[in-house]
């Protein structure tokens, strides 16, 4: 699974880029985790707000930072093999 | 939504309900009893003379702390949980197509209620000309929208009433409206960096606040309440100290004789010395109030508070990215001289 993390790099973003990697682990799955900062790849994605979170080249969420629970249950759908058992 | 959840969801409702009401008599409560309960403290407990100067900076102090930090927890969160019903697509897609001159007027009120982040600007901007919406009218949502600040409305509202939190509306609005204008008159797309024209809105575009639950709503609330403050409160506290040692130990005639009505240059001096202060609304507020108690003139004060929180030297290096150093200068000028002539009405008009 490859997960970007959308934003010039604010505060927002670091808290988002925070939450997925807690969630990553949480659920045990194989991820690599990118930060993309280049403004044209941003709008590219159909992404105005920052931050914003593509899960495998799918925009699951802009312009506001969910909480790790959020990211984790959006992960868990889009692989397979993640942990059920996690909190 | 199924009829499962729609059955439900009254329990649910209820208990979520119970909780707001509970914290919103929380705050009540806790800002009725400040002030009282210094008097009590300080005065009685600890015996200090009401009367002498370090008895008032300190109860100034406390009190001012506490007042100030509760209006922002209520404000920042019944802003947050209310712009959460706009989206920055929301708006874009209100704004594309439009003619400049209904369209900047349209852009200005957006700014005020789209929930937008300075950190956005770039993004936001090509995507606004992506959609079509005219460089004029994306530049007035973009002076909008850190000018007239809901938190800030909300504040001057609760600090000074409703006539100076109207003003401010009015005033930030028709500078907006100008600005967006006079820019887009002077032919502003000539000082766009051109990758902006050539970058296409890609993907699929989802609306970042749509289909939200409202403990969602609550918790973006919470968070930003949360944020802002972990963000702001050392200046705040700085602030609130510089207040409350102007409130005890400037001399009344200190500010009066030297940022008066009395010193022309008074409004243009605050508009620049706001320039390289970067703070949001929320944390210029208690420097404002302290000066204002000081006897500093509204119209001066409001271009102040104007000027730090509309041109800030890190938006300036954002936008940089996507205006050419002509569009940035213009961009400076046209909003500078609107906040000047701002200052300088008010004063005329406010006695």
């Amino acid at each position: 699974m490859i997960i970007k993390v959308l934003g010039p790099g604010c505060a927002k973003c670091a808290t988002l880029e925070r939450r997925t990697r807690e969630a990553v682990d949480a659920l045990g799955v194989g991820a690599t985790i990118e930060k993309v900062d280049d403004y044209p790849t941003i709008v590219g994605y159909g992404v105005t707000a920052t931050p914003a979170l593509v899960v495998d080249e799918k925009v699951v969420v802009s312009g506001r930072v969910p909480t790790a629970a959020w990211i984790r249950d959006v992960l868990r759908h889009r692989a397979p093999g993640a942990r059920h058992d996690g909190p | 939504m199924s009829i499962r959840a729609v059955g439900r969801l009254p329990a649910s409702t209820r208990g979520r309900w119970v909780v707001l009401s509970l914290a919103a008599a929380a705050w009540a409560a806790a800002y009725r009893v400040n002030g009282w309960i210094w008097d009590l403290l300080l005065y009685d407990l600890f015996g200090l003379a009401p009367a002498a100067r370090s008895t008032e900076t300190i109860h100034f102090f406390l009190y001012d702390s506490i007042k100030i930090a509760l209006l922002l927890v209520g404000i920042i969160f019944a802003v947050t949980v209310l712009r959460s019903y706009m989206s920055i697509e929301r708006t874009r897609a209100l704004l594309g197509g439009r003619r400049a001159g209904a369209g900047t007027v349209l852009a200005a009120g957006l700014g005020v209620v789209t929930p937008f982040c300075s950190c956005s600007a770039v993004p936001a901007f090509i995507g606004f000309v992506a959609a079509g919406v005219p460089i004029g009218v994306t530049l007035s949502f973009l002076i909008a929208s850190p000018l007239v600040n809901e938190i800030a409305v909300g504040m001057l509202f609760a600090m000074f009433g409703w006539k100076i939190a109207a003003l401010y509306v009015t005033a930030g609005l028709t500078l907006a409206i100008a600005g967006g204008w006079v820019l887009g008159r002077l032919g502003a797309q000539r000082w766009v960096e051109p990758f902006v024209f050539e970058t296409r809105l890609g993907g699929q575009i989802i609306d970042s606040t749509e289909g939200l639950g409202f403990d969602q709503r609550i918790q973006m609330g919470v968070e930003e309440v949360g944020t802002i403050l972990r963000k702001i409160w050392p200046y705040l506290l700085a602030g609130i100290g510089v207040g409350a040692a102007v409130h005890g130990w400037a001399p009344e005639s200190f500010f009066a004789t030297y940022a008066g009505r009395g010193n022309v240059f008074a409004v243009l001096v605050a508009v620049v010395v706001g320039i390289p202060l970067y703070a949001n609304a929320a944390g210029v507020m208690p420097v404002v109030l302290a000066l204002h108690e000081k006897g500093l003139p509204m119209g001066t004060l409001l271009a102040f508070m104007m000027s730090v929180v509309a041109l800030s030297l890190p938006e300036m290096i954002l936008l940089r990215r996507v205006l050419k150093p002509q569009l940035l200068a213009a961009f400076v000028a046209v909003v500078g001289t609107g906040i000047v002539a701002v200052g300088y009405l008010f004063n005329a008009v406010l006695t």
